[in-house]
């Protein structure tokens, strides 16, 4: 069972093979057996999942299902879940529970879907590695001394592990897509504004955006239909119409225009990564595909305009914990600053804090202009460097990371070696893409992953390239020996 | 040394939507703590501001009422502070772009000139909760039902020069709003909050000294009493040849005093930054021109007409058109009895003195404008007198009938019949010969004095009830 | 392993100078206490990451207009209407203080 893709069990589940509750079950059995490797999630409610794969067979039962009833759904815990406790990995928000549903747990909910439980996470969305977590690292279920990414970790690694069909993420600056090619998994970043970030504790307001991952480009499209949608109570959120992303999944690819950028292929991308990227490119013109070699040639500043704009937005968005309505609050406050000081320098990690202080510097008197300004106007020339790419091209194709998953431990003591992890994929934030990262092959035994980088509102067409190039390649359907161990 | 006082107002002025700037939360005054606080008002994890319709109407309505620029894009910034009434750790405000910009209006002083107020611009924002010091263990309690209601914060130039100017100035901008109907403008309850900046010059010098602001000062009263406080603070500090010290100070009412405020001492650095949840404000002109074509007739406007169309004064015209009911009032009493003069005379004196007395409003004023129309032009036909038509008023305020009834109830008819009065002159006339005599005596400047006492006399033997002027005629023929 | 078009990020850009005391009241408006034992490195961690943001600086972006929102998009306006109901009990369940209705924090003096 829990090697189904989530197309398959929602096929079984209509054709009475087996029910919610048995999928739902079979899955909770297997966290329970084997998260204990992985660390991969936080918070697991048995009895209300199974209450929700009752409900769900009901409505399987009385004709009332929709594409996802009956699904178990891991999500980050960083989507606010009514009545379950929503940590965001972090100390400052470990007892809190939240009285109200994010709009994608919410638009779940009424689909049916069940809520399988709420996934590991950098602390606040700050991470590449989950090594940030106030609960302590995910592992990748390739190698448990292996980091899975981040700061999805949680998500990538549950569904690396088999102990969920499919997960929720949110990318801010490549936090669905790099955990996605380190754990051999699929991910996608929609468009920015084409999931609504309501109810999902903000990181960087301008570049937050929710995401399916799954196994498979077709569950990506499953989850996205349930996900994507405009709502009125995110004044961020598109109103571009939201489509049907299964309907073009098999369409194909004969005069496909994919844009090769050089800036990804350089100096400094690992040789065996690059080579299982210049492979699946062929793969992809072998279906009829053209390569097109093209430049953004502002690439290398994505990292330090991001490094400024992120923080900067997490340094006030992240002000609202001050221990007074919700959260950590410290012992015994002597006054109102102590309140504030000591319940943030106790709540919040080390990465948090530093990115806090980082934000606050760049938008202080006298630094408005150098850093935050200035990142905001080269922010525009990034995007204008993929807007004249897409004049050429339909997607653009690279690696999702510079090469595959590393150990525990060896870069969290250096922040910037890992800031430098998302080098290939915080332009597609800071330019507000569709950008997804698919298995493309193993270097060691460790995934790598294909990133594929569309026009705004482009999903339909990058789910479309990556379910054809998955139906000609069986990278994603590769399991880690760890998951394999007590199968049910 | 001759002091000039520099005075610039910060009205923070609520917007009178039914919910909040930001969300579907009410904005009633007055209800139970935290009754009216949503997960966007609490900051809850994830929440998300969506920007009310409604706020941005009105504010546009302001700025096409003092002929200021409008806007066509404007921005919301993030305004970052730890403060316990602020959940957010920031306001929501409009600093490089507000919706409103360079405008003006004039007032008009007591003397009857008038002086054009600068205004620098006027942005939307959100209120802040309160903070509850009364003893909770020694803590605070926060109440965030205010956090999140619409505010207009309107910045004048420093172009005020005196207590008396800033009074001016705040109840002519409470007049337009009110005119506007965009805000209710009920300062007991803080719908409009006046923080005051104020700086010394020697008169004659073009530079501004340093400035203090002083927060909150929330009536017309302690508008004047904290500057003039202010100003003697200031005054003495700089004769003593000391510097004023750029700060925030708190007006205390009950001591009547300006004091430091010791929470903001710490310097701040607000980080404005554009806020990144919500998306640049855009109105095309077709919007602002509908708006502009919905403009009621504003003070200004009313006043100068009540004085072409009716002949007002100025001052007259001033306080009737100062408010909208008020002037609505006015304007059917004068067309019912057909005298604007005596019209504005009643509604001011013993209309608006009746509803002082009684602390009442217009809304709940027991006598219509147009019974008290009715009720003058009686005056004006000499069915009643003037005195007479006092007692009635305040009969008809009292709900004893309208004025034909009480006249008749109470024998209040004027008697304007020459016979009957002309046997009460010669009544009087007889029985004070020794007055008569004298008044034969006097010479003609005399004489306008003493008729008074003759009729006086037959007002009295009359009840009240003579017509006065038949009663001079008739003395003035028998006198001859 | 550093892709090459990224190198400058390492490059000899010059360290911005920051000094403790500037931590210090970068702190204070962050709303976050730093103990005299964590105050060296979180400076020398920070004037690293400020240093890497430093390239940006040699960018011509004269009459490049900041972007804010990815998309360039406008605000949406909601209608004037009261949509949230009271719901104090279920947020106040989960403050660390409360009483009457009410948030408690260490007393504020104005």
């Amino acid at each position: 069972m829990h090697t189904k893709s989530v197309a398959q069990l929602v096929k079984g589940l209509r054709e009475r093979q087996f029910s919610s509750v048995d999928v739902t079950r079979a899955y909770l059995d297997r966290i329970d057996a084997l998260d204990s490797q992985y660390n991969s999630f936080i918070t697991v409610d048995d009895a209300a999942a199974l209450t929700a794969a009752k409900a769900a067979d009901e409505r399987l039962a009385n004709g009332t299902a929709n594409a996802l009833t009956g699904i178990p759904i891991a999500h980050k815990d960083i989507f606010c879940t009514d009545g379950m406790r929503t940590s965001c990995g972090s100390r400052m928000l470990d007892n809190f529970v939240p009285p109200y549903d994010a709009t994608v747990i919410q638009r779940f909910k009424s689909a049916g879907a069940v809520l399988l439980g709420k996934t590991n996470m950098d602390e606040f969305a700050m991470g590449s590695s989950n090594e940030s977590s106030f609960y302590g690292p995910a592992r990748n279920p390739w190698s448990t001394d292996l980091v899975p990414g981040g700061s999805s970790g949680g998500s990538a690694a549950a569904v690396a592990g088999l102990l969920a069909p499919a997960a929720t993420g949110t990318d801010t600056g490549g936090s669905i897509r790099q955990p996605a090619a380190f754990c051999g998994i699929t991910g996608l970043k929609p468009t920015y504004g084409r999931v609504s970030r309501l109810g999902i504790v903000a990181f960087a307001s301008s570049l937050d955006q929710a995401g399916p991952m799954a196994r498979t480009a077709e569950d990506c499209a499953l989850l996205l239909n349930t996900m994507a949608a405009h709502d009125p109570l995110d004044s961020t959120s598109s109103a571009v119409a939201a489509e049907d992303y299964t309907a073009t999944l098999d369409d194909d690819l004969q005069g496909l225009r994919i844009g090769v950028p050089t800036e990804y292929f350089g100096e400094g991308l690992d040789t065996a990564t690059g080579k299982c990227i210049d492979q699946a490119l062929k793969e992809l013109e072998s279906q009829g595909a053209a390569l097109v070699e093209m430049s953004l040639p502002h690439s290398a500043l994505a990292i330090p305009t991001y490094y400024i704009i992120a923080p900067a937005e997490a340094s006030t968005n992240l002000a609202r914990f001050d221990g007074v309505r919700y959260g950590y609050r410290c012992e015994n406050p002597t006054d109102l600053r102590d309140l504030y000081s000591r319940t943030r320098q106790e709540g919040f990690g080390e990465e948090v804090k530093r990115r806090i202080l980082v934000g606050t510097y760049a938008l202080s008197a006298g630094y408005y202009d150098a850093y935050y300004n200035k990142a905001q106007q080269i922010r525009r020339l990034i995007k204008q460097d993929f807007m004249h790419c897409f004049e050429q091209v339909d997607v653009i194709a690279g690696p999702t990371t510079p090469g595959p998953a590393f150990a525990l431990g060896a870069k969290s003591n250096d922040p910037i070696s890992m800031y430098l992890e998302d080098v290939y994929t915080l332009a597609v934030n800071l330019a507000g893409l569709p950008g997804m990262s698919l298995p493309a092959g193993f270097v060691e035994g460790k995934p790598v992953g294909l990133q594929l980088i569309g026009q705004h509102f482009g999903e339909a067409r990058l789910l479309n390239v990556a379910h054809r190039f998955q139906r000609a390649t069986d990278w994603h359907l590769h399991t880690p020996n760890s998951a394999k161990g007590g199968a049910l | 040394m001759q002091w000039e006082t520099v005075i610039g107002l910060e009205v923070h002025l609520q917007l009178a939507t039914q919910s909040k700037i930001f969300s579907g939360s009410a904005t009633t005054f007055g209800a139970a703590p935290n009754t009216q606080a949503s997960a966007v008002d609490l900051a809850m994890p994830g929440m998300l501001p969506v920007l009310n319709k409604k706020a941005v109407h009105y504010a546009v309505k302001f700025g096409l009422g003092i002929g200021a620029q409008i806007s066509t894009r404007s921005v919301f910034d993030r305004k970052n502070y730890f403060y316990p009434d602020l959940p957010k750790g920031y306001q929501i405000s409009q600093f490089e772009a507000p919706i409103v910009g360079k405008g003006s209006f004039e007032i008009l002083m007591d003397d009857g000139s008038s002086r054009t107020i600068g205004i620098t611009r006027a942005h939307l924002e959100e209120d802040a909760g309160k903070s509850l010091h009364e003893d909770f263990n020694n803590q605070t309690g926060i109440d965030l039902n205010r956090a999140g209601t619409p505010l207009l914060e309107i910045v004048s130039e420093p172009d005020i020069r005196s207590a008396a100017e800033a009074v001016a100035y705040l109840k002519a901008l409470h007049s337009l709003v009110t005119y506007l109907g965009i805000s209710d403008g009920n300062m007991a309850e803080g719908s409009m909050r006046c923080d005051v900046n104020i700086s010394l010059r020697p008169i004659g010098s073009a530079a501004l000294g340093t400035r203090t602001e002083i927060k909150n000062v929330n009536s017309f009263r302690f508008v004047e009493k904290a500057i003039h406080h202010e100003f003697q603070r200031q005054a003495e500090i700089l004769e003593d040849g000391g510097k004023i010290t750029q700060e925030t100070r708190l007006y205390d009412a009950d001591r009547d005093e300006t004091r430091s405020m010791r929470s903001k001492e710490v310097a701040n650095d607000y980080r404005y930054f554009p806020e990144p949840d919500l998306l640049p404000v855009v109105i095309d002109n077709t919007y602002i021109e509908s708006i502009r074509q919905s403009l009621p007739e504003l003070p200004a406007g009313k006043r100068s007409r009540f004085t072409s169309q009716y002949g007002l004064g100025l001052y007259d015209a001033d306080v009737l058109s100062s408010s909208q009911p008020l002037a609505d009032y006015f304007e059917v009493v004068a067309g019912v009895c057909g005298d604007a003069k005596i019209a504005a005379n009643w509604v001011q004196g013993e209309l608006l003195g009746q509803l002082n007395r009684a602390g009442g409003t217009l809304a709940k004023c027991p006598v219509s404008a147009a019974a008290l129309g009715h009720l003058i032009s009686r005056i004006l036909d000499n069915t009643v007198s003037g005195k007479m038509a006092k007692q009635v008023f305040e009969a008809m305020w009292a709900g004893e009938g309208d004025a034909d009834e009480i006249i008749k109830a109470r024998g209040f008819l004027q008697v304007s019949d020459t016979g009957a009065i002309d046997a009460i002159v010669d009544d009087v006339l007889s029985a004070n010969a020794a007055q008569v005599q004298q008044y034969l005596d006097a010479d003609d400047a005399k004489r306008k004095k003493l008729v008074g006492f003759f009729v006086g006399q037959v007002m009295k033997l009359s009840k009240g009830k003579a017509n006065p002027q038949v009663v001079n005629e008739l003395l003035a023929k028998k006198l001859a | 392993m550093i892709p090459a078009p990224f190198k400058a990020v390492f490059n000899g850009y010059m360290t911005m100078a920051i000094e403790h005391g500037e931590i210090e009241k970068i702190a204070e408006l962050s709303g976050i206490r730093i103990s005299d034992e964590e105050i060296g490195q979180v400076t020398e961690r920070i004037a690293e990451i400020l240093q890497m943001v430093d390239q940006l600086q040699a960018v011509d972006t004269h009459n490049i207009e900041p972007m804010a929102n990815p998309l360039d998009a406008i605000q949406r306006l909601r209608p004037d209407e009261v949509t949230e109901a009271n719901r104090r009990d279920a947020f106040q369940a989960i403050a660390p203080a409360a009483e009457n209705g009410l948030y408690l924090v260490p007393k504020v003096i104005e």
